[in-house]
């Protein structure tokens, strides 16, 4: 009703509006021009699937888990209806609230906060999940008279090996993942999506990511991690026909308790802490067998380049070109029934530790259709055999349920609640 | 770019503001336009756009045309007391003042630069049968508001002053430490309940209640937790314990002090939102010094100025209420339940006549405090906006 300054209409209609990736003609453009495009870039929050996952993973992340507070069924769904209506704003390139970081009652303080004024919307998706919390409590208890539809396979994950969880970083009953090309326009998305829950949800933990590690559209370049190393170069794209709906989507006959959830997918996030200093003195000799591909092209130890198949069968002298430990193969779906990840991690740094090491790593993060057979299993086989676990320490993890995309007049996750 | 966007906002929102004031008038912030004025000020005039208004909310829209920053300000009739003030308004800025204004005879001033007395007009607000927003019995609730605080104030005042007296005494005398320290926190309940008017003599807060980390190198440093370390020197690194000399000089500033205040109070006059802010500024101390355990850095006793803290925010809210409950019933329905779902909590942690340290708090039990004190802020934050509505 009110008229009010839209972070978009300070831009001039036109650019604004220019949508997804079709506007992508790369080359033609120069490097300003494409950058400039990216943070014009705006992405529907409403749609089949949640946007964030199958999403050209931006660069930027800020993620965030809760503890609901209310104990309140209502309540909760109020939370969601809110979250629903501001994350639509915003990702629109609008303000979090109805009327904007200036236009309002000078004597009441503004329903946005107002840092992402003259920012354009920078490709922001919001992505909401449900953790095993907001079904029962750690006594079983139905907390929201939701027990019997929590799906089976939506439990804290099982301790694995080199697990060093910090529990003020693991865990929550819901999570927001906003991923964005600008980091001030993430973090304002998750700083008003807080003061939103205040009284319902309070903030658990958060994470800032400030640099992609996979690429999930073959039209992004594959990034590199804090090792040096390309990341994601085999992760499942968007382009892949036919992979998201055997690997990512959850299928209505999946599980009965989880008819709900279809068309929505699992969230595993695990806070990997590199030894970053000790993995610098690796050889670079020793640094590709951990990995078992060259830092350079990311190409596998076996020949070719990057997008070439590793070939396991290989030896050099009496050994295999790729290492039995190497990173590689440890995860590789050929050794775990074909399943695949859709990963959209993120590089951190936090600062340095007491001793003045990095505070870093990888926050990773995967989309599947069920952690039993897509997460767990390649996990404990990467944490007992994998070279690279040396100079990792996972000390954040958490499981949600990320239900189907929002659709028009509906709030996020309302099936589970109807 | 950014500096084009940027200067595109600045642009915009003065015409958008504009617009705004108008909506707010048809969805009933004021009967009709003739409580709704512009004032342009500039660097040799105040020009409001009508001399008279009926009783009410009224709203003043004022435009700094000139090149100083300047304030806007509707004064009573003894040309003293502020009924109403905008602050900063720079060259080419608008803001918007509403008021609330029982009939009277009053005075509107400019001040561009922000020094003398201002560019003033005399203004007459006239006796109204449809104030909407103040009717006779909405004034009767904010007259009842603004004397019981008041009364709450003094009496708060007369207990620290008497509570204080027997502490010094009980500290100058040296042998009577552990009673000293019992009635420490008991005593200081009642500063914590009238912080925020306290805080409002800029002189005797820092001589009265400075913690040692606010203090400026050089700075001499007086007051309850200069006694407080003293009291509880364990944790105090090669501590030197104070001389007798010493205990009687702080000791006696202290009363002195508390002397004053209760002085200063006797004739004190509230605004009905210095009491709304004086509330949510009490859940701002808790948030940035008892939650964290700072308050009290030696004595460890920071739940019981918590609990002083959340009562003097609770009787501000409970002495507005009645008038939340006309304009906002579902903002003094939520905040009446997170002031209960606060106080769940502090119960939980009372021990004997009092309360266990910080120190013995678990971090969950932190953390659930500073959710519950979030929970309680957020809708906090709206109360003087819907008390002077």
């Amino acid at each position: 009703m009110t008229p009010r300054v839209s972070r978009r209409g300070l831009l001039g209609g036109g650019l604004a509006a220019a949508g997804v990736a079709g506007a992508f003609t790369a080359g033609r453009l120069t490097d300003e021009a494409a950058a400039q495009e990216a943070l014009e870039r705006s992405y529907d929050f409403r749609g089949a699937h949640q946007a964030g996952i199958l999403t050209p993973a931006q660069d930027r992340l800020h993620f965030a888990a809760f503890d609901v507070t209310t104990d309140d069924r209502d309540e909760l769904v109020s939370l969601l209806q809110d979250w629903t209506a501001a994350a639509e704003r915003m990702t629109a390139g609008g303000s979090a609230g109805e009327v904007g970081p200036v236009e309002g009652n000078p004597a009441l303080p503004p329903d946005d906060t107002g840092e992402a004024l003259g920012l354009s919307a920078s490709g922001l998706t919001i992505t909401f999940g449900f953790g095993p919390g907001l079904f029962t409590d750690p006594d079983g208890n139905d907390r929201f008279g939701l027990a019997d539809r929590q799906p089976e396979a939506l439990q804290r994950l099982p301790h694995f090996p080199a697990d060093q969880l910090v529990p003020e970083q693991s865990f929550g009953d819901l999570c927001i993942q906003a991923c964005a090309d600008d980091p001030q326009v993430a973090v304002h998305a998750i700083r008003n999506l807080a003061r939103i829950g205040f009284g319902r949800a309070a903030v658990r933990w958060s994470q800032l990511g400030f640099g992609r590690t996979s690429s999930t559209s073959t039209s992004q370049d594959t990034p590199r991690n804090l090792f040096g190393f390309k990341d994601g170069t085999a992760n499942l794209k968007a382009e892949e026909d036919g992979a998201a709906d055997q690997h990512v989507w959850v299928a209505a006959e999946d599980d009965p308790r989880g008819a709900w959830l279809a068309g929505g997918s699992y969230l595993v996030s695990r806070r990997m802490n590199m030894t970053i200093e000790v993995w610098d003195r690796q050889p670079l000799v020793d640094q590709e067998q951990f990995v078992g591909r060259t830092k350079g092209e990311g190409a596998p130890l076996t020949g070719g380049t990057e997008f070439d198949e590793p070939d396991f069968e290989a030896v050099t002298g009496t050994s295999p070109t790729m290492a039995v430990d190497s990173h590689v193969r440890i995860v590789h779906p050929d050794f775990h029934d074909g399943a695949r990840m859709l990963r959209r991690g993120y590089n951190f740094v936090d600062g340095t530790d007491a001793l003045g090491g990095l505070n870093a790593g990888l926050f990773f993060i995967a989309y599947v259709r069920d952690p039993r057979t897509h997460f767990i299993p390649i996990q404990n086989a990467m944490a007992k055999n994998d070279a690279l676990m040396e100079y990792l320490k996972v000390t954040g993890s958490a499981l949600f349920a990320v239900p189907a995309g929002v659709g028009e007049g509906e709030y996020v996750g309302q099936a589970l609640f109807v | 770019m950014r500096t084009t966007l940027l200067a595109a906002a600045l642009l915009t929102v003065p015409v958008l503001t504009a617009c705004t004031s108008n909506t707010t008038s048809e969805e009933g912030g004021s009967a009709d336009a003739s409580r709704d004025f512009t004032v342009n000020a500039s660097d040799d005039a105040c020009e409001v756009s009508a001399g008279e208004a009926p009783a009410g909310t009224l709203s003043f829209d004022v435009t700094n045309t000139g090149s100083q920053v300047t304030e806007f300000y509707l004064l009573a009739d003894d040309g003293l007391r502020i009924v109403g003030e905008v602050e900063n308004i720079g060259p080419d800025v608008n803001r918007k003042l509403t008021v609330n204004a029982p009939a009277g005879e009053y005075f509107t001033a400019c001040k561009p630069g922000m020094v003398g007395e201002g560019l003033r007009s005399g203004f007459t607000v006239t006796e109204s049968d449809d104030a909407p927003e103040l009717t006779a019995s909405d004034q009767e609730l904010v007259d009842q508001a603004l004397t019981n605080y008041a009364g709450y104030v003094k009496d708060q005042t007369a207990q620290l002053l008497a509570k204080t007296q027997e502490f010094v005494e009980l500290y100058k005398a040296g042998d009577s430490d552990d009673e000293a320290r019992a009635l420490y926190p008991d005593a200081r309940t009642h500063w914590e309940r009238t912080e925020t008017v306290a805080e409002s003599f800029g002189d005797l807060d820092p001589e009265m209640d400075l913690r040692e980390a606010d203090l400026e190198p050089g700075q001499e440093w007086t007051g309850w937790h200069r006694i407080e370390k003293d009291l509880w020197p364990a944790e105090a690194q090669k501590y030197q314990s104070l001389t007798p000399e010493e205990r009687a000089f702080f000791a006696d500033d202290l009363l002195a002090n508390t002397e004053e205040l209760n002085s200063r109070v006797q004739d004190l006059e509230y605004t009905i939102d210095d009491i709304a802010n004086g509330s949510r500024g009490l859940l701002e101390e808790v948030a940035v010094g008892k939650v964290t355990g700072e308050e009290e850095f030696w004595s460890h006793t920071d739940l019981w100025d918590f609990q002083a803290n959340v009562d003097g925010a609770r009787v501000a809210f409970d002495g507005v209420k009645p008038i939340v409950e006309q304009n906002d019933p579902d903002l003094a329905d939520t905040l009446t339940e997170r002031f209960d779902e606060l106080q769940v909590l502090l119960d939980a942690q009372r021990a004997g006549d009092g309360f266990v340290l910080y120190t013995d708090l678990s971090q969950d039990e932190i953390k659930a405090f500073s959710d519950s004190v979030n929970a309680l802020s957020e809708p906090l934050s709206m109360l003087t906006a819907a008390v002077v509505a």
